[in-house]
C-alpha cells in the first residue's frame, strides 16, 4: 500500500481490498439506495395519479351487497367460501404460520444450497414452499378478481349484475364415512410418502418426517375439499355437534 | 470496516432492503397524516376527506402511505420466498428467519389496522368479517367450537373493546396501528439487521 503524500487518508484506504469484495458502507449501502430512489420515483408518480380508495362513510346498519376484505386477506376471505371461519380464519392461518416457523427445524440438512437457488438438492423443500407460495396468491387473484354478487364465481368476461342462480343444495358425508375419509387422508397421506421413498424418511427422522406429512397432507386436504366443494357441492366432510369440517 | 462480495444487489432487486425502504417511508409520511386525524368515529371519516380534499399535499401523503404500504405486503411475502429458496434459513440464521415470520405477521396485522383507520364503509365491513373470523376461535372465541367465553369476554370483544365495533375498536386499531406493531416492528428489525451481521452476512445474492 502506498499513500501519496499531500492527500489526506481516509479510512477506507488503510486496507487492501480483497478480491471481489466491496465495502458494506458507502458501496453496498449506495447501492440499495440506488433501487430505493428507483422505487421512490416510481411511488411519487403512483401517488400522483393514482389516489388511495376512500369509501362512503361507515354505516352499521347498511351492510354492503357484497363485502371485500383488503385484498391481502381476500385470500382468507376466499377460504371462508369452503370453510366455516374457524377454520379458514384461525386454524388453517395458525398451521401455516406454524409450518414457516417450523421451516429451519424440519429441513434435516443444516449446510445444502445455502445462498443459491439448489433446485436439484433441495427439490422437495423448494417445490413445496413454491407450492404453498402460489396457491396463497392463487387465493387472493381468484378472490379479488373472479368472485362477484354474493361471492358466485364470475369469469372476467361475465357481467356482474345478472346475479347467477343459487347452486343446488349442498350435501355432507355421513358420520362415519366422514371419519373414514379424515383417517383414511392423513393416515395414507402421512404413511405413504415414507413407504415410496424410505430414504427420505430415514434422512428427516420420526418427528420431523410426521410433522412435514402432516402439513403437507393438510394442504393437500384444504385443495380436495374445494375441489370437492366445486365440482361435487359437498359443504362439510365431517358434521358433528360441536364443529363441522 | 466491513466488506460484503460485490455483486449482491442483482435480479431479485433486494427485496429485504425494499421492505425496509417502505416501512421507513410509511414511518416518515404517518405523522403528518396523523397530525390532521382524530381516531373517533365521528371525525375519522371527515378528516381523511379534508386530508384529501383541503389539506396541501395531504392527498398526495395519503396515497404515498397507503401504496408503500401495499407495496410492503408485497414485498415482505417475496423477501421470504427469496430467503427460503436459498436456503438461509438454515444454521446459523434459524433465529433470523423467526424473526423474519414474526415481521411478516406483524406487516400483515399493521396492513389490517391500518385499513380501518379512515372508518369508511367497505372498511368497517371487511373488518367486521375479520371480527367474525375471531368470534369463531376454538375454545376462545364465542361461536367457536368448545367455546369456553360468553360473548362479552371472549378474544373478539377484547379485539373489538365491544360486542361490536365502535368507537374503542377505532381507538385500539389506532393505538395498534400507530404505536404497539410499528414500535414492535423498528426493534424487531433491528435484531434482523444485527443477526444479519452476526451471521456473518447475506447468504448469497439479494
Amino acid at each position: 500500500m502506498t499513500v501519496v503524500k499531500g492527500e489526506a487518508l481516509r479510512s477506507r484506504d488503510l486496507y487492501e481490498r480483497p478480491p471481489k469484495y466491496e465495502l458494506f458502507f458507502p458501496n453496498f449501502v449506495m447501492k440499495e439506495l440506488c433501487v430505493g430512489l428507483f422505487f421512490l420515483i416510481i411511488l411519487f408518480i403512483w401517488s400522483y395519479f393514482k389516489n388511495a380508495p376512500l369509501y362512503e362513510l361507515a354505516d352499521p346498519t347498511k351492510t354492503p351487497a357484497h363485502i371485500k376484505a383488503a385484498w391481502y386477506f381476500v385470500g382468507l376471505q376466499e377460504l371462508l367460501a369452503y370453510f366455516d371461519p374457524y377454520l379458514a380464519g384461525v386454524i388453517i392461518p395458525t398451521f401455516i404460520l406454524a409450518g414457516l416457523y417450523l421451516a429451519p427445524f424440519l429441513d434435516p440438512d443444516p449446510i445444502k444450497g445455502i445462498g443459491r437457488f439448489a433446485w436439484k438438492e433441495r427439490g422437495f423443500a423448494m417445490y413445496s414452499f413454491i407450492g404453498g407460495f402460489a396457491f396463497w396468491w392463487l387465493l387472493i387473484i381468484v378472490g379479488w378478481y373472479l368472485r362477484g354478487p354474493l361471492w358466485a364465481f364470475y369469469w372476467p368476461w361475465e357481467d356482474h349484475h345478472i346475479i347467477k342462480p343459487p347452486p343446488p343444495p349442498p350435501w355432507s358425508f355421513p358420520l362415519p364415512a366422514g371419519i373414514a375419509y379424515i383417517i383414511a387422508f392423513f393416515g395414507l397421506g402421512i404413511t405413504v410418502p415414507g413407504v415410496i421413498f424410505p430414504n427420505f424418511f430415514y434422512r428427516m427422522g420420526v418427528v420431523r418426517y410426521v410433522i412435514t406429512m402432516f402439513l403437507w397432507t393438510f394442504m393437500i386436504f384444504a385443495l380436495a375439499k374445494m375441489f370437492l366443494n366445486n365440482a361435487f357441492n359437498l359443504k362439510y366432510i365431517l358434521v358433528t355437534p360441536w364443529f363441522n369440517i | 470496516m466491513k466488506w460484503v462480495p460485490l455483486g449482491l444487489v442483482r435480479y431479485t432487486f433486494c427485496l429485504g432492503g425494499l421492505s425496509v425502504f417502505f416501512f421507513l417511508l410509511c414511518i416518515l409520511t404517518g405523522p403528518f397524516l396523523m397530525m390532521y386525524y382524530i381516531p373517533s368515529v365521528d371525525r375519522a371519516w371527515a378528516d381523511v376527506q379534508d386530508l384529501s380534499n383541503v389539506v396541501p399535499f395531504g392527498r398526495f401523503l395519503r396515497n404515498l402511505h397507503r401504496w408503500s404500504g401495499t407495496l410492503m405486503v408485497i414485498c415482505v411475502p417475496v423477501h421470504m420466498l427469496r430467503v427460503f429458496l436459498q436456503g438461509a434459513y438454515k444454521p446459523p440464521r434459524q433465529l433470523n428467519w423467526l424473526v423474519g415470520v414474526t415481521l411478516l405477521l406483524l406487516t400483515y396485522l399493521m396492513a389490517f389496522t391500518g385499513y380501518l383507520l379512515p372508518w369508511d364503509n367497505e372498511a368497517y365491513w371487511a373488518a367486521t368479517v375479520g371480527m367474525t373470523m375471531g368470534e369463531n376461535s376454538p375454545i376462545v372465541g364465542s361461536k367457536g367450537p368448545f367455546s369456553i367465553l360468553s360473548q362479552d369476554k371472549d378474544i373478539a370483544y377484547i379485539l373489538r373493546g365491544g360486542t361490536m365495533l365502535g368507537q374503542p375498536s377505532l381507538t385500539r386499531f389506532f393505538f395498534a396501528h400507530c404505536v404497539a406493531i410499528p414500535g414492535a416492528m423498528a426493534g424487531l428489525m433491528g435484531l434482523h439487521f444485527f443477526n444479519i451481521h452476526k451471521a456473518g452476512g447475506m447468504s448469497g445474492p439479494l
